[in-house]
C-alpha cells in the first residue's frame, strides 16, 4: 500500500479491518467469479481467431443467438409497455388487492424458474388451460417461438415494474396541476409532462429486462419446443454442445454471450450517468 | 373546462385519486386496472395457480405419494445443504464487502462495486459452464483432480460453487448502500470510547444493518433452493445424488410424471410464497432500514 505523495491508495481512517475485510472480498471475488470467468476467455482466445470465427459463424448459432435476442427484445417491449401501465396502476390508483398484486409483482424473482417454466407450458399447452381458446384466435404458444416470448415476459416483468415505480411515486404532482391549469389535456400532460421524467427509469427496467431475458435458460427450455433453428435459444445450445463434448462450440457461443452481457452493463451504467445528469436521479 | 374540473374535482373526488385536472376520468382509470390486472393474471398469477392444482390432480395422496419417493426426498436433502453452504458463504462475503467497500474510501471503489453485482449479468448457464471448464474431466484442473481422487463436478462442490456464484451479489449488493448511507461516525464513537474493532463491529455496524442482512439472506436463499440453469450444467442429474429440487422437477416432468413433477414444484412455490411474505413484511416494517428495497 503505498502512501507517498501524490498516490494514496486510500484515506486514513480510524476504523479497522479494511485489509482483512478487502483482502477476503478481493480473494472471493478472484476464486469464485474472475478466475472463472478468466477460464471462459482463456479457452475460448487458445482455439485462435480463425477456429472462433468459424464456430461463432456456425449456422446454429447464429440462428439460436438471433432467436435468444429476438424473443427477448420483444418480450422486453413488452414489459417496458404493461410494466409502466401496472405500475401507474399500482401508484396513482386504488383498488382492492393492490396491496397483493403490490407484493407478487416479485413473484417471478422468487419462483424458481423451472417451476415457472413447466406452469407456463401448462397453462399454455394446446389440450391445457388456455391453449384451446387460443388456438381459436389461431395462436400456438405453447411449443413454439412465442412461448419463449412468453416465458421471457414472465420473467422481465418485475425488472420493469420496479425501476418505474419509485420514481412515477416521487413525481411531483404540482407539474401537472401546471400543465392542466395552461390548457393542457390529460393526454397531452400525460405524453410531455409525465413521460419525460419517467424516461430514464423506463429504459433502464427495459435493458434490465433485456439483459436478463438474453441469458434466461430454465423458464423458457419447457415451453419453447427447443426445436434447432425455430425455438432453440443460445444458453440450451451451450448445454448441448456440453452433452457432446463440444467444449469449443460451448466456449465460443458462451464468450459470445458473455461479451453481449458486458455491453449490456456498460448501456444500463450510461443511462443512470445520463440520467443523474439530466433528471437527477439514478434511472 | 380544465377550469371546471378543477371546482368538481375538490368537491367530489376522492382525496387518493387526486384533482381531476390531474387525474383520468372514471372510464380511463378502470379501463387501465383492469388491462393491467388482466396482464397480471395471466402471466404472474395463474401460473402460480396452475402449479398448486396440478399438483393436487391426484388428491392429496398422490401429492404425498410424490414428495416422500426416496428420490425426491433426497431432492430435498441436497437442495437444504446446497442453499445452507452457498447462502452462508456469500453471506460471510457480503459482510466483508460491505465493510470495506462502505466504511472507507479507496481507489477503485465504484469499480469493485461493478464487479461485485457481475454475476447478475452472467446467464446462469455460462456461471456453471466456467466451472466445467476449470474442474470438468477436459478441464484445466481435470486431470489433477482425477489423479488425487476429487470430484467437483458432477457433485456436491460443483453445484455449490455454481450456485454461490449466481447468488453471489444478493447479500452485498443489500448491505453496501445501506452502510454508505449510515456512515462511519457509530463506529468511530464506539472505538473512541474504547471499544474493539470486533466489538464494535458486533455491538454498533451489525445491529444498525440486521434487517437489510436478513432480507438479503432472504432473497439469496430463495433463487439458491430454486437455481436451475447452472446447476443443471454442473450436477450431472444423478438420481438420489446429485439432484437438486429444480432439477428433480424437470427429470419427472420429461418423464410425464406431471402431478410428481407439480408436487415437488409446489414445495418450491410455496417457499417463493413465503419469501415473499417475508420480504414484504420487511420492507412495510423495517422500509427505512433496508436502503436497497427495490429494483434487483
Amino acid at each position: 500500500m503505498a502512501t507517498g505523495g501524490t498516490f494514496l491508495f486510500r484515506r486514513p481512517s480510524v476504523i479497522p479491518g479494511f485489509g482483512l475485510a478487502l483482502g477476503f472480498t478481493l480473494t472471493y471475488l478472484s476464486l469464485i467469479v474472475l478466475i472463472p470467468l478468466g477460464a471462459l476467455i482463456v479457452r475460448s482466445s487458445s482455439l485462435g481467431s480463425a477456429e472462433f470465427l468459424r464456430l461463432t459463424l456456425d449456422e446454429r448459432t447464429i440462428s439460436a443467438l438471433r432467436i435468444s435476442f429476438g424473443s427477448a427484445a420483444i418480450a422486453a417491449l413488452i414489459n417496458a409497455v404493461f410494466g409502466l401501465l401496472l405500475a401507474w396502476v399500482l401508484v396513482r390508483y386504488r383498488f382492492p388487492g393492490r396491496r397483493l398484486v403490490d407484493a407478487m409483482i416479485d413473484l417471478p424473482f422468487a419462483l424458481p424458474t423451472a417451476v415457472a417454466g413447466i406452469a407456463l407450458s401448462t397453462l399454455y399447452a394446446p389440450q391445457e388451460w388456455l391453449g384451446p381458446y387460443l388456438e381459436l384466435v389461431g395462436l400456438k404458444v405453447a411449443f413454439a417461438p412465442l412461448g419463449i416470448v412468453v416465458a421471457l415476459v414472465f420473467i422481465g416483468l418485475p425488472f420493469v415494474v420496479r425501476t418505474v415505480q419509485p420514481v412515477l411515486g416521487d413525481l411531483d404532482r404540482e407539474l401537472e396541476e401546471a400543465a392542466a391549469t395552461l390548457g393542457a389535456g390529460r393526454l397531452q400532460t400525460t405524453l410531455r409532462v409525465i413521460l419525460p421524467p419517467l424516461l430514464p427509469a423506463l429504459l433502464t427496467g427495459f435493458a434490465l429486462a433485456l439483459a436478463r431475458a438474453i441469458g434466461e435458460y430454465g423458464s423458457v427450455i419447457f415451453i419453447a419446443g427447443n426445436i434447432p433453428f425455430v425455438s432453440e435459444i443460445a444458453p440450451l445450445l451451450i448445454v448441448i454442445r456440453l452433452e457432446e463434448f463440444n467444449y469449443a462450440g460451448a466456449t465460443v457461443i458462451a464468450t459470445v454471450m458473455l461479451a453481449i452481457s458486458f455491453a449490456m452493463l456498460l448501456v444500463i451504467n450510461l443511462i443512470q450517468a445520463w440520467s443523474r445528469r439530466r433528471f437527477g436521479y439514478g434511472g | 373546462m380544465a377550469v371546471d374540473a378543477l371546482q368538481s374535482a375538490t368537491v367530489h373526488a376522492p382525496a387518493a385519486q387526486g384533482p381531476a385536472a390531474t387525474g383520468e376520468t372514471a372510464v380511463v382509470r378502470i379501463a387501465l386496472i383492469v388491462v393491467a390486472l388482466l396482464f397480471f393474471a395471466l402471466f404472474v398469477f395463474l401460473p402460480l395457480v396452475v402449479v398448486f392444482l396440478e399438483a393436487f390432480q391426484t388428491g392429496l395422496q398422490g401429492f404425498i405419494a410424490a414428495i416422500t419417493n426416496p428420490d425426491a426426498l433426497s431432492a430435498i436433502r441436497l437442495t437444504l445443504i446446497v442453499a445452507a453452504i452457498s447462502v452462508l458463504a456469500n453471506l460471510v462475503f457480503g459482510v466483508a464487502a460491505a465493510w470495506a467497500i462502505a466504511k472507507f474510501e479507496f481507489r477503485g471503489k465504484s469499480f469493485l462495486v461493478t464487479l461485485v453485482d457481475l454475476p447478475f449479468s452472467v446467464s446462469p448457464v455460462i456461471a456453471g459452464l466456467v466451472y466445467v471448464l476449470l474442474f470438468g474431466a477436459q478441464g484445466y484442473f481435470g486431470p489433477w483432480l482425477k489423479e488425487h481422487g476429487i470430484a467437483i463436478i458432477f457433485a456436491l462442490p460443483g453445484i455449490v460453487l455454481a450456485t454461490i456464484f449466481v447468488t453471489f451479489p444478493f447479500v452485498a449488493r443489500e448491505l453496501i448502500p445501506l452502510m454508505q448511507e449510515q456512515g462511519t461516525g457509530d463506529e468511530e464513537a464506539a472505538l473512541s470510547l474504547g471499544a474493539s474493532g470486533f466489538k464494535t463491529f458486533l455491538f454498533v455496524t451489525l445491529p444498525n444493518v440486521k434487517w437489510a442482512l436478513l432480507y438479503g439472506v432472504l432473497l439469496c436463499n430463495a433463487r439458491a433452493m430454486g437455481e436451475f440453469g447452472a446447476v443443471a450444467v454442473v450436477s450431472g442429474k444423478i438420481r438420489g445424488q446429485t439432484n437438486t429440487m429444480p432439477l428433480q422437477v424437470e427429470i419427472l416432468y420429461n418423464e410425464y410424471a406431471f402431478t410428481a413433477a407439480f408436487a415437488v414444484a409446489s414445495l418450491l412455490a410455496l417457499l417463493a410464497l413465503v419469501t415473499l411474505a417475508l420480504k414484504t413484511l420487511l420492507e412495510w416494517r423495517f422500509g427505512d432500514d433496508i436502503a436497497a428495497a427495490n429494483g434487483h
